[in-house]
């Protein structure tokens, strides 16, 4: 555990002797959050997790009390809860921990906040990709049914609840809530428009649904604990309790850590927290929440005005670690994963990586999208073949900027972003490509190949 | 079509106890596919009309299915299958070499899979375990850290059947 860190969620992840079962986690005072909750109302409850001001860990941010707000309660359909861990988005990694070795924290969670929306029927909607995962969870579904946490009539209440596992197949956009709704429906998981299908009103079998992510669902269980009052005195202001970050790439201790909102910046992280660069190199680009998450160069400065009037003028490694922080350098926090790149990172290739990405993960729906994203793939492919021509800076840009707000959903966003960010903050980079492979191939050009395009 | 696509006993079992745990019956096209598949290795024309018509369904409404998910297969593919995390965090740690080596070491150059119809080795996109890549899966189970050399240690214990993916 690194200095400063504060664990809530991450508590007895990876302390000695902490299996993922029930009898660990019982000794551990598992389950007890569950019990208070059921004696109290479902709408204090919601009022509670309202006042923590806890925001969505999955991507967005919005405030978890405030969407459990929007649920049509009065339709008389059912009501559902789906728990979003699909932990699709390139640099995430702290689900896969929680999934893994603590399980019943993310059930409880989930069993207390069912009760608070009136939920009988939650789906865990876990990514193809973790079969282990899926067994540890239907494992420890079954013992907390054994003990009548789960199922009819818990703990002898008139509260019944069932917990699902879903199984993904390998497709990123069954993160995105809508399409993870319709592939939960047995469909191809096309992402909904919205208006009219927000969840709230119209998810699941067209019936009020709650998606969240799966450490969102933990905190609940903390709130529980706590009190959404004293909750909300962990962290600062918008950026309440603790958040698990996920750093990788080029950093000398990659791994996941939680801290309270604010407590330290974006340069702490690195440097004190991950250990800092390989010697010998030096920082030359962050990727702060997931690859859908515009760059920042590390020599960039931001300037503006705070919610106070006070002129602030950050550089990148001042940037304060929590939501609000990091919004403040123009990109997002979204998911938590912080990936590091050091001075050796070609950023023609970088790019080209991550915009394969979309490309192969675009659903297709949306003509821009489609099309937009699998084009700046090729280009990008191409300039990293030795092909760049000094145009395709500009063709870039103007592909990507004929994405966002376009689309049904916010992956037009997530792949249009990164090469926004990209060509505008490391544009000579790309020229410089291009000026180098023209004059490497000027004597190819006086040989037998003719060029036909 | 068969009544029971040659299925295991257990694979029937597992599919009866699948359908009624969701509200509509349609909800159970992914778990049977992912039944199926792990039983036969993929999944063949006849599996696709016999799972719609288990689910009241249409073929189609499952061949949509089968054509979007990456993780379903049509085809018969290795007994073993690699997926080798080609994303940017692994790739920053040299994932494409770990894949060079595996592809070479397992006899998988040309095409995915070995002459020998064993193994497949193939990309795949962001396993979620980006802080100790470069990451493999081997069927159902994570490898960590594999560089080449691991690389070349793991094709070595697949081929020797002692690798996790010798029981699937
Ligand atoms: C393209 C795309 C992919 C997403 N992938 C994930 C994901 O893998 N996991 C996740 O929790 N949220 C993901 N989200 C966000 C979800 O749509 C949704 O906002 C989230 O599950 C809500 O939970 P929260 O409010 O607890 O954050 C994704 C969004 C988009 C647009
Ligand atoms: S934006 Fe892209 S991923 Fe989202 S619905 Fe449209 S085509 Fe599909
Ligand atoms: S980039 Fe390979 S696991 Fe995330």
């Amino acid at each position: 555990m690194a200095a400063n860190e504060r664990r809530i969620i991450l508590k007895n992840i990876d302390q000695p002797g902490y299996g993922n079962d029930i009898d660990t986690y019982l000794k551990h005072g598992g389950y007890e959050m569950l019990k208070k909750a059921l004696g109290s109302r479902p709408e204090d409850l919601r009022e509670e997790v309202k006042k923590s001001g806890v925001r969505g860990r999955g991507g967005a941010g919005f405030p978890a009390g405030m969407k459990w707000s929007f649920l049509d309660f009065k339709s008389g359909k059912p009501i559902y809860l789906v728990c979003n861990a699909d932990e699709s988005e390139p640099g995430t990694f702290k689900d896969r921990q929680i999934i893994h070795k603590d399980p019943h924290q993310l059930l409880e969670g989930m069993l207390i906040s069912a009760y608070a929306i009136k939920a009988e029927l939650a789906f865990i909607y876990i990514r193809g990709e973790f079969p282990e995962g899926a067994r540890i969870v239907e494992r420890a579904i079954e013992e907390a049914r054994q003990k009548n946490f789960l199922g009819k009539g818990i703990l002898g209440t008139a509260f019944s609840c069932e917990i699902r596992v879903h199984r993904g197949a390998g497709a990123y956009i069954c993160g995105e809530e809508t399409g993870l709704i319709e592939s939960i429906e047995g469909k191809r998981p096309y992402p909904r428009i919205k208006p009219p299908y927000f969840p709230a009103a119209l998810g699941l079998y067209m019936c009020p649904t709650i998606v969240n992510n799966v450490e969102t669902l933990c905190n609940v269980k903390h709130i529980v604990e706590m009190g959404g009052e004293e909750y909300a005195k962990i962290g600062r202001h918008g950026n309440t309790g603790t958040r698990i970050w996920c750093v990788s790439g080029h950093v000398r201790k990659p791994g996941y850590y939680e801290f309270e909102g604010g407590a330290i910046t974006l340069g702490e992280l690195i440097y004190d927290v991950c250990g800092g660069l390989q010697p010998g190199r030096s920082l030359k680009a962050v990727i702060p929440g997931g690859s859908s998450m515009k760059i920042l160069r590390a020599d960039e400065r931001f300037k503006g005005k705070d919610r106070d009037g006070n002129a602030y003028d950050l550089g990148l490694e001042d940037l304060i670690l929590d939501f609000d922080g990091i919004a403040v350098s123009g990109s997002l926090s979204g998911s938590g994963g912080v990936m590091v790149l050091d001075d050796t990172t070609d950023m023609v290739e970088a790019l080209a990586n991550v915009s394969s990405f979309y490309a192969h993960e675009s659903c297709g729906q949306c003509t821009p999208c489609r099309e937009g994203s699998l084009w700046l793939k090729k280009i990008l492919e191409r300039m990293s073949r030795g092909q760049a021509r000094l145009e395709d800076v500009d063709l870039l840009k103007s592909v990507a900027d004929q994405i966002p707000g376009r689309t049904i959903c916010a992956f037009g966003e997530a792949a249009a972003w990164p090469v926004q960010s990209y060509v505008a903050k490391f544009r000579e980079e790309f020229i410089a490509k291009a000026e180098e492979q023209a004059a490497g191939r000027k004597p190819q050009e006086t040989g037998e190949r003719v060029a036909l395009v | 079509m068969s009544q029971t696509m040659n299925l295991k006993e257990e694979t029937l079992r597992r599919i009866d106890e699948v359908i009624p745990r969701y509200p509509q019956k349609r909800s159970a096209a992914l778990p049977l596919l992912h039944l199926v598949q792990e039983d036969q290795g993929y999944i063949s024309p006849e599996a696709m009309e016999w799972i719609a018509a288990k689910l009241d369904l249409e073929p189609i409404n499952i061949w949509e299915l089968v054509t979007f998910y990456p993780m379903l297969r049509d085809k018969p593919v290795g007994k073993k299958v690699v997926r080798v995390c080609r994303t940017l965090s692994c790739a920053l740690q040299g994932s494409y070499k770990t894949c060079s080596a595996l592809r070479e070491a397992l006899n998988c150059e040309n095409g995915d899979t070995s002459p020998d119809g064993e193994v497949t080795v193939e990309f795949a996109e962001c396993l979620a375990s980006c802080h100790t890549g470069p990451v493999v899966m081997v069927n159902d189970d994570l490898y960590e850290h594999v560089d080449e050399k691991r690389a070349r240690e793991i094709a070595g214990e697949l081929d020797s059947g002692k690798g996790s993916g010798a029981a699937g």
